[in-house]
């Protein structure tokens, strides 16, 4: 009953609310984006003006000339290669593997499928370390190779939960008519559970396709050493890392050193953090309905 | 006579039961050829490492095979509890992950309630888009972005910091050890902000609309219907994921340790996975560093059963 007596001050405590709620979502928009047009600004700024400090969101002396200099170093062209080689292959056999293995746990015939299930998530909590694996890695030959980029990823429990529980969704009796027509386990999946699966597919790609972009420690740990099978996170991490004192990897490059001299390490730095970027801006906002619902399908099952 | 018609009845059952089975497996078999190549893969690559914890009991040369290696006991262990760094990195390690749990819980869970109270569809949609971006890229571009916004050198946070008159000299803000336990909170706080609001605006979507009718007809307003409505409904939601996050107590990533530190904070960047990668690989001392990974291993999992307790206790349900 004591809420009558706000009567006549609800609206002006409801109208407060408002105000806090649009002061604080719009600040944390600001303090999202701005960092981001911030770089994206200075990556377009000629570098010996940008010293002078005071850019915000907007170059002051527009040039193309930083990109033009990351662009003529063949680290950063090779990084580029890998970087998308590794995205689109991982993402494919990726997306393949859990989905064929999440259809043979979402049949209730299937005997294994408790078995499996419980193999699998225990794989989710424990895990061997990273020296034995570094030594798994090496005895299988695959340092120095484009594999480590795929194989150890290969099969993620998680990846796989969340493609079951949306393909337990659907009708069991679809894939026993299909039966009836005399298709096999695999033709059903192929044909009939797959294209249903799309939502599930899509969050799982992007997730897949993410994580391989943003991957630079397995090149640090396994593809170090070689210049053939770089990414550009790790190229990346090299300019940042070896501009920062007192920094936790010593990499002296004499490529980077000479396109130092042209423009700064700063200009350099933020080229490069746009260039590695913008591809992840195209894609994501246009997946956004269905990493939504993949998440919140995860999160309730997984 | 009776007792042989029943075992002979239970030996027929038994035989029906394992042709069954065949029949079954053989009707199957395009499942297993579907499954087995990866539960391959998931053995090599996830289980048969576990084999190399042997190392931890070991004095392990790589030059010797298996069985010539000197087996030492628990030494490693030893070594590794009577290190004074271990204490310092078990410190750093829990206390970013106690800061990271509570600013990674308050952030988001004010931000999807304030975000639930957005009116227009649009506004909301388009904040929800541009919160998910840094989720997004990763930790070696947020460690450049961190590294120039508190650059002592027209970092924008001094800039701020100084246009408001709080300080008078730039900070160094990633070379004092004191501030970077903060750093990190903050950087993960920002990346994983909008992400994680996710779960909850889904908490908040599944309250019916019905109990904000009544609230509404009863007169509350709308401080009191979060209050007393959008934050009861999301409890049990909060619960599960606090309870989750306690399993990975101490498995809290190095990577932004690793991008953001540098030698002048060490003895506040050093964490746990750190460490085995500094000792283990860096230093050659692989026995040593494998003892820290079963440490950590043997500790996450003790911490997941008793979350896993808990949440049983609590919710009579299990996550495992």
């Amino acid at each position: 009953m004591k809420t009558k007596g706000l009567l006549g001050g609800a609206p002006l405590s409801d109208r407060l609310l408002s105000v806090i709620v649009y002061v604080f979502v719009i600040f944390v928009m600001i303090a999202t984006l701005y960092p981001f047009l911030n770089v994206f600004a200075l990556s377009f700024n000629d570098s010996v003006d940008s010293v002078r400090g005071g850019i915000t969101i907007f170059p002051r002396d527009f040039t193309w000339e930083n990109y033009k200099v990351i662009f003529s170093f063949s680290g950063l062209i090779t990084g580029f290669k890998i970087s998308v080689l590794r995205t689109v292959a991982g993402t494919v056999v990726g997306l393949i593997s859990a989905s064929m293995l999440a259809f043979t746990l979402s049949r209730p015939d299937f005997q294994g499928r408790k078995f499996v299930s419980v193999f699998l998530a225990l794989t989710m909590y424990v895990s061997g370390g990273l020296i034995p694996v570094y030594f798994l890695i090496r005895d299988l030959h695959m340092m120095n190779t484009f594999w480590v980029y795929i194989l150890p990823g290969l099969v993620s429990a998680f990846n796989v939960f969340v493609i079951r529980s949306f393909m337990d969704g659907i009708p069991f009796a679809l894939q026993e008519s299909a039966k009836l027509d005399g298709a096999n386990d695999f033709t059903i999946y192929w044909r009939i559970i797959l294209p249903m699966s799309k939502p599930a597919l899509a969050t799982i790609a992007l997730f897949l396709a993410v994580g391989q972009w943003n991957s630079w420690f397995d090149t640090y740990l396994y593809n170090g050493s070689s210049e053939a099978l770089t990414t550009l996170q790790f190229e990346l991490m090299k300019v940042l890392q070896s501009t920062t004192s007192g920094n936790n990897v010593d990499i002296h490059n004499s490529n980077m050193t000479q396109m130092m001299s042209t423009v700064s390490p700063e200009s350099v730095k933020m080229a490069i953090t746009i260039v590695v970027t913008v591809p992840i801006l195209l894609v994501y906002p246009f997946l956004q309905r269905y990493f939504v619902k993949g998440m919140t399908l995860g999160a309730v099952k997984g | 006579m009776k007792a042989v018609t029943t075992s002979v009845q239970q030996q027929t059952r038994k035989l029906k039961r394992e042709r069954n089975f065949w029949r079954t497996a053989i009707r199957n078999k395009y499942l297993y050829m579907m499954s087995l190549p990866f539960i391959i893969w998931v053995f090599v690559f996830s289980y048969y490492p576990l084999w190399g914890w042997t190392m931890a009991f070991q004095k392990y040369k790589p030059a010797k095979s298996f069985g010539e290696q000197d087996w030492v006991g628990f030494d490693q262990f030893k070594t590794l509890f009577q290190d004074d760094t271990f204490y310092l990195v078990m410190r750093n390690t829990l206390a970013m992950s106690f800061m990271g749990i509570i600013a990674g819980f308050a952030v988001p869970i004010i931000f999807a309630v304030l975000l639930n109270e957005v009116r227009s569809m649009a506004f909301k949609r388009f904040a929800q888009t541009i919160s998910y971006l840094p989720h997004f890229v990763s930790w070696v571009v947020v460690a450049g972005i961190v590294t120039k916004m508190l650059s002592a050198d027209h970092g924008t946070v001094n800039e701020i910091l100084m246009w408001l008159g709080l300080i008078d000299q730039p900070i160094q803000f990633l070379a004092h050890g004191h501030y970077f336990w903060g750093i990190i909170t903050i950087s993960d706080v920002w990346k994983e902000m909008g992400w994680n609001t996710i779960i909850y605006l889904a908490a908040i979507a599944g309250i019916s609309q019905e109990m904000y009718e009544a609230a509404r007809v009863d007169g509350a307003n709308r401080i009191k219907q979060i209050w007393h409505i959008t934050l009861p409904g999301i409890r049990s939601t909060i619960v599960i994921l606090l309870i989750m996050s306690i399993g990975h107590l101490i498995q809290i990533g190095f990577e932004k340790q690793f991008l953001l530190g540098n030698n002048l904070v060490r003895d506040y960047s050093q964490v746990l996975d750190l460490y085995a990668l500094e000792y283990g690989l860096q230093l050659s001392r692989y026995s040593f560093g494998t003892a820290v990974n079963i440490f950590n291993s043997v500790v996450s999992i003790i911490l997941l059963f008793t979350a896993n307790g808990l949440f049983k206790k609590i919710t009579k349900e299990s996550i495992m």
